[in-house]
C-alpha cells in the first residue's frame, strides 16, 4: 500500500481506464483523488500487518471499547437500581447524579479514544495536496451569469413599463407591514397603563385608607417590633402586596440611633420631607434606582445600604443618596406614621418614582 | 423457472447501485470523501462549540418534557423537603421536579448547563484563534462576521434559558435585564413593558422566553452554524504555511478515513467530558436560592461567565446621569452605557475588523495561509488590548467575591477596575506589539546564526564562545554557512527539535524496544570483550 509517487501535474496525464482488471484498489482511489484535483503523496502504513504492534494497538482499541460496555451497562443498572429520589438526611441518593455522571462520561471518554487510537495509530498516515483553484477568477461565467441575469430583468421590461414597478412596490409595501402587525400590535403594551410606572402598591385609593406596612408573612407592624439600629423589610397590607406582583414596593424600614435620627431629619427638612419619618423610624425603597435589585445589605455602623448587584451605595441618613457605584439617584422615601392602633401606615404612595430610571421619569 | 440464489455479499452493492440510479449520487459523494482537510490542534477548538451545541439539543429536548413554562403560582409539594408547602411559580416547580423527581433529569439539566458554559468558551476560544492567525481575512470576512454573530446569539441563548427555572438568582437577572431595556432613551418604557406585558416581572414573560429560548434562537443558531460550516467547506479552511504548502492548495488528509475517524472520536470525547462535568461538578442549584422574590437577594450573585463583562462594565460605570432640560425633562440612565451602548460597539467593532484592517494595510488579496501572531505584531497587540479589556471587565464581574475573598475594599476594587480599564489595554497593546518583535527577531537569528547547543568552547585567545548548529549547508558564507529566509513558518529553537537528541525510550510501565547504543568515539576502540575462563573444578566433577 505504500507508495510514493512522482509528483505529477492533477491534470497532466490521461485518465486512467478504471476498469482495467490490472488496477489495485488503491489505484482506482488515487485515480479518484486526481480527478477531485488531490494528489495522495505520502500514504504510509503505520503499523504492518501481522506484527506485534499491531496486535498490541488492536488490543488497546478493543480494550475501550470493552471499557464502554461495561460503563455503560453500569450506567444502566444504577439508573435502574440505585435509590434516587431525594431523602433529607439519608444520603444514598446523594450519589445518583454523580455515578450517572460518572458511567456515562467514562463510557463516551473510552469510545472516543478507542477511534482516537483506532484512526490515529491504525490507520495509515497521508499526506495529501488539494488544489483550492484560488485566483482563477472563471471571467467567462462571471459574463454568461451576469448577462443571463440583466436579460431575465430586461424580458420583464420595468423599465420600458415603469408603472409595473411602481405598483408592484406600492401594492407589497403593505404586506410587509402587514406581516409586521399582529406582531408588534399583538405585543405593544401602553407603560403608563393606570399610571403604572409612578406608583406602587402604597397608592391609597381616593379617599380610601391608609395603607399599613405589613411583614412578609402580612402581619402589621408596630414601632416596639425593630430594634435600634434595627431594619425590616415591609410590604403594603393589600392583597398580593407580599408577591411578585407588586415588585416594586418592598420598602426597608429602617429604626435610626439618635443622633443618626436627627441628622436625617436634618436632611429630609432640606428637601422639603420634613414630615416622612416618625419618630426615629424611616422608609426607604429597597428597589435600586440603578438596576431594580433590593439594595438590601444596610449596614448599621456607617448607614449605608449597598445593593449587592452592582455595588452602588445609599448614605440613609442623607435621605438615602448615592455615595459610591452607579446609581446616579436617591431612593425614594415612603413618608410614614402610626395610626390609632398603634400601627405603621403610609401617608401616602412614594412621592418620588420607585426602580430604576427611563427615559420620561422626570 | 429457476429460482435466483439470494448472494448476501452482493446485496450492498446492489443496493448502491439502485441508489445511484435514482440519485446519481457516485460522484459528488466521491467529492465528499476525498476533500483534504488541513490538520493543526488549533482546528478543533471550532469543533467543541459544534460538539457542545450537539449535546445541548439533545439534552435540552429531554429537559423540555418536563419543563412548565408558565407563572401560575403554585404550591410545592414535591419530594425536597425544605420548600415544600412553599408558595412558588409553576416554572420553577418543573425545574425543582426534573432536578429532584425526574429520574436523572438532574444530571441532564447539568450536563445541559455545562454544555452551555463550554459552547461559550469553545466559541471564544476559537475566535480568538481565528483572530490571531489572521484567518478572518479575505475571503473569510463573511465567515468571521457570522461567527462573531454566533457569540452574541449564543448569549442570547444563555440568558433566556437561565432565566427558565424562575428561581431567586435567574429573577434577578430577569430584573436587571428589564432595568436595562428600560434605560433606553425615549423607547424604554415602551420596550420593556411590551416585552414584559406589562410592569415587571408581570406573568408571561417566561412563556415568552420559553419560546424564545426553544425554537426562535436555536433556529437562528442552527442556521447560522450550517452556513458557518458550508462556507468554511465551500472556501476550504485555511493552513498553516509550511513544506509544499501554499496559498493555493490544502495540505492535508483526505475526510475519510482518517479524518472523519478522529473527528468521530472527538465528538465522543467532547461528549463524555460533558458528561463527567454534568455528574461530578454541581452547576446552578436552583433549590439553594429560593423562588425569585422581588425583594430577596444575597450577595456574591454572579451571572454565567460569558455574562460577567456586562455585570462588570455596569459596576465600572460612574453615576452620570444625563439630564435633558426639555419640557418635564428626560433623563438618560448610567445604565445605557455600559449595557446598550458598549455591546452595540463591541458588536460593530468586532464585526467590521476585517474590513477595516483590509483598508488600514490596503491589502486586497485573498489569503488562506494563516500568519503567526508574532508576524502581525499591530494585529496581534490590538487583539491582546481587546483581550485585557474584556478581563478587566470580566474580573470587575466578580469584583464583589474577589473583595470578601482576599479582604480587599469593595470601593478600591471598584476604582482599581475604572483605571485598570482604561491603562491595562493600552499597557498590553505595547507589550504585546514588543514581544512580537522581539521573537521576529529572535527568528531571524536562528536562520542566520543557528540554534544554540550549550556547547561552550574556548578560544585559543581565552575568550568563551557558545557553539550555534547552523539550520542550512554552507553556500560560501563567511562564517561557513548560509542565510535562510523565514517563511512563516515555526524556527527550531532547541538541539531536540533538530533529531540531536537520542531515540525516547518506548514503553510505558517497562522499556519494549533496547535504547540504541551510544556511538563510540573513534579515539576509544571497543572494550574487547572478557574472554571466557575456563571452568575450574574438581576432576571428578567432570567424569
Amino acid at each position: 500500500m505504500s507508495t510514493h509517487p512522482e509528483h505529477q501535474a492533477p491534470q497532466g496525464p490521461e485518465p486512467l481506464d478504471v476498469n482495467d482488471p490490472k488496477l489495485t484498489r488503491f489505484d482506482i482511489v488515487r485515480e479518484g483523488a486526481r480527478r477531485d484535483d488531490i494528489e495522495i503523496v505520502h500514504y504510509e502504513p503505520q503499523v504492518l500487518p501481522g506484527t506485534k504492534a499491531e496486535r498490541r494497538l488492536t488490543r488497546v482499541v478493543a480494550g475501550f471499547f470493552l471499557i464502554t460496555g461495561l460503563a455503560a451497562t453500569a450506567f444502566l443498572a444504577i439508573y435502574i437500581w440505585w435509590p434516587w429520589q431525594y431523602e433529607a438526611g439519608r444520603g444514598g441518593d446523594k450519589f445518583y447524579t454523580p455515578l450517572l455522571g460518572f458511567t456515562l462520561g467514562v463510557a463516551l471518554l473510552a469510545v472516543g479514544f478507542g477511534i482516537l487510537t483506532w484512526g490515529k495509530k491504525l490507520l495509515p498516515k497521508e499526506v495529501s495536496i488539494q488544489d483550492r483553484h484560488e485566483g482563477q477568477v472563471d471571467s467567462e461565467g462571471r459574463t454568461i451569469t451576469g448577462q443571463t441575469m440583466l436579460y431575465m430583468a430586461d424580458e420583464l421590461g420595468v423599465k420600458r413599463r415603469p408603472l409595473l414597478g411602481i405598483s408592484l412596490l406600492a401594492g407589497l409595501a403593505p404586506v410587509a407591514a402587514v406581516a409586521a402587525a399582529p406582531l408588534v400590535g399583538g405585543l405593544i403594551s401602553q407603560p403608563h397603563k393606570n399610571n403604572q410606572m409612578f406608583t406602587t402598591g402604597f397608592a391609597t385609593a381616593e379617599g380610601g385608607e391608609r395603607i399599613r406596612l405589613v411583614r412578609e408573612d402580612g402581619r402589621p407592624v408596630r414601632p416596639a417590633d425593630i430594634s435600634t439600629g434595627g431594619q425590616l423589610t415591609v410590604f403594603p397590607g393589600i392583597d398580593h402586596g407580599v408577591s411578585n406582583k407588586h415588585a416594586d414596593s418592598p420598602t426597608l424600614l429602617i429604626h435610626l440611633r439618635d443622633s443618626d435620627a436627627q441628622e436625617s431629619r436634618r436632611a429630609n427638612e432640606k428637601i422639603g420631607h420634613g414630615d416622612y419619618m416618625w419618630g426615629n423610624y424611616a422608609a426607604f425603597s429597597k428597589i435600586c434606582t440603578h438596576a431594580g435589585c433590593p439594595a438590601s445589605l444596610y449596614e448599621q455602623q456607617t448607614n449605608r445600604l449597598l445593593c449587592p448587584c452592582h455595588q452602588s451605595q445609599f448614605l440613609i441618613t442623607d435621605n438615602a443618596r448615592p455615595i459610591f457605584g452607579p446609581a446616579s439617584r436617591r431612593l425614594p422615601q415612603l413618608p410614614i406614621e402610626v395610626d390609632s392602633e398603634g400601627f405603621f401606615v403610609a401617608k401616602s404612595d412614594y412621592t418620588e418614582t420607585v426602580g430604576p430610571d427611563f427615559w420620561e421619569r422626570p | 423457472m429457476k429460482r435466483r440464489k439470494f448472494d448476501l455479499a452482493a446485496t450492498p452493492g446492489k443496493a448502491a447501485v439502485g441508489v445511484d440510479d435514482r440519485f446519481a449520487v457516485a460522484t459528488p459523494l466521491r467529492k465528499l470523501l476525498n476533500k483534504v482537510f488541513p490538520d493543526h490542534w488549533s482546528f478543533l477548538l471550532g469543533e467543541i462549540a459544534l460538539f457542545s451545541f450537539v449535546v445541548l439539543l439533545l439534552t435540552g429536548v429531554f429537559l423540555t418534557f418536563f419543563f412548565e413554562p408558565a407563572m401560575t403560582e403554585v404550591v410545592y409539594n414535591g419530594s425536597y423537603a425544605p420548600l415544600q408547602g412553599t408558595p412558588m411559580s409553576a416554572a420553577y416547580a418543573s425545574s425543582l421536579d426534573i432536578s429532584f423527581d425526574v429520574r436523572g433529569g438532574l444530571v441532564m439539566r447539568q450536563m445541559h448547563h455545562w454544555a452551555a458554559l463550554l459552547f461559550m468558551a469553545a466559541i471564544v476560544v476559537h475566535m480568538l484563534r481565528v483572530f490571531f492567525t489572521g484567518a478572518f481575512r479575505k475571503p473569510r470576512e463573511t465567515n468571521w462576521i457570522i461567527g462573531s454573530l454566533l457569540f452574541w446569539v449564543g448569549f442570547l441563548a444563555g440568558f433566556t434559558g437561565y432565566s427558565l427555572p424562575d428561581d431567586g438568582l435567574s429573577g434577578t437577572g430577569l430584573r436587571i435585564a428589564s432595568a436595562i431595556m428600560l434605560s433606553i432613551p425615549v423607547i424604554g418604557s415602551w420596550v420593556t413593558s411590551s416585552v414584559f406585558a406589562g410592569e415587571f416581572p408581570g406573568t408571561i414573560i417566561i412563556s415568552r422566553f420559553f419560546i424564545a429560548h426553544v425554537l426562535l434562537i436555536p433556529g437562528l443558531l442552527v442556521a447560522l452554524i450550517s452556513v458557518h460550516l458550508g462556507l468554511v467547506f465551500k472556501q476550504k479552511h485555511t493552513q498553516w504555511p509550511g513544506p509544499g504548502r501554499t496559498n493555493n492548495n490544502v495540505v492535508g488528509e483526505r475526510m475519510f478515513p482518517r479524518y472523519a475517524l478522529k473527528q468521530g472520536g472527538f465528538f465522543m470525547v467532547v461528549f463524555g467530558v460533558i458528561a463527567l462535568m454534568g455528574g461530578l461538578f454541581q452547576i446552578n442549584p436552583i433549590w439553594l436560592f429560593g423562588p425569585y422574590e422581588a425583594w430577596v437577594v444575597s450577595a456574591a450573585s454572579q451571572p454565567d461567565w460569558y455574562v460577567m463583562f456586562l455585570d462588570g462594565s455596569t459596576r465600572l460605570m460612574p453615576a452620570w446621569e444625563i439630564n435633558i432640560p426639555l419640557g418635564d425633562g428626560y433623563v438618560i440612565p448610567p445604565l445605557f452605557w455600559p449595557t446598550v451602548v458598549l455591546p452595540g460597539i463591541l458588536v460593530g467593532l468586532s464585526t467590521m475588523y476585517p474590513f477595516l484592517e483590509a483598508r488600514h494595510l490596503k491589502d486586497r488579496k485573498s489569503h488562506n495561509l494563516l500568519e503567526r501572531p508574532r508576524d502581525a505584531p499591530a494585529r496581534t497587540a490590538v487583539g491582546a488590548m481587546a483581550v485585557s479589556f474584556y478581563i478587566v471587565l470580566t474580573l470587575s464581574g466578580a469584583n464583589d467575591v474577589i473583595a470578601d475573598k482576599f479582604q480587599i475594599s469593595l470601593n478600591a476594587m471598584t476604582w482599581a477596575g475604572r483605571i485598570g480599564l482604561l491603562v491595562v489595554p493600552p499597557l498590553a497593546y505595547y507589550v504585546t506589539y514588543r514581544l512580537c518583535l522581539g521573537l521576529q527577531q529572535h527568528d531571524r537569528e536562528v536562520l542566520a546564526h543557528g540554534v544554540e547547543t550549550g556547547i561552550i568552547r574556548r578560544m585559543p585567545d581565552g575568550r568563551f564562545v557558545e557553539v550555534h548548529q547552523p539550520l542550512s549547508a554552507s553556500n560560501g558564507h563567511a562564517d561557513g554557512h548560509g542565510q535562510l529566509d523565514y517563511v512563516g513558518w515555526v524556527v527550531p529553537k532547541k538541539m531536540n527539535r533538530l533529531g540531536a537528541l537520542g531515540p525516547a525510550i518506548r514503553g510505558f510501565f517497562y522499556p519494549i524496544e533496547k535504547p540504541v547504543e551510544a556511538p563510540v568515539s573513534p579515539g576509544h576502540p571497543p572494550v574487547e570483550a572478557r574472554p571466557e575462563r575456563e571452568e575450574i573444578g574438581s576432576g571428578e566433577s567432570r567424569r
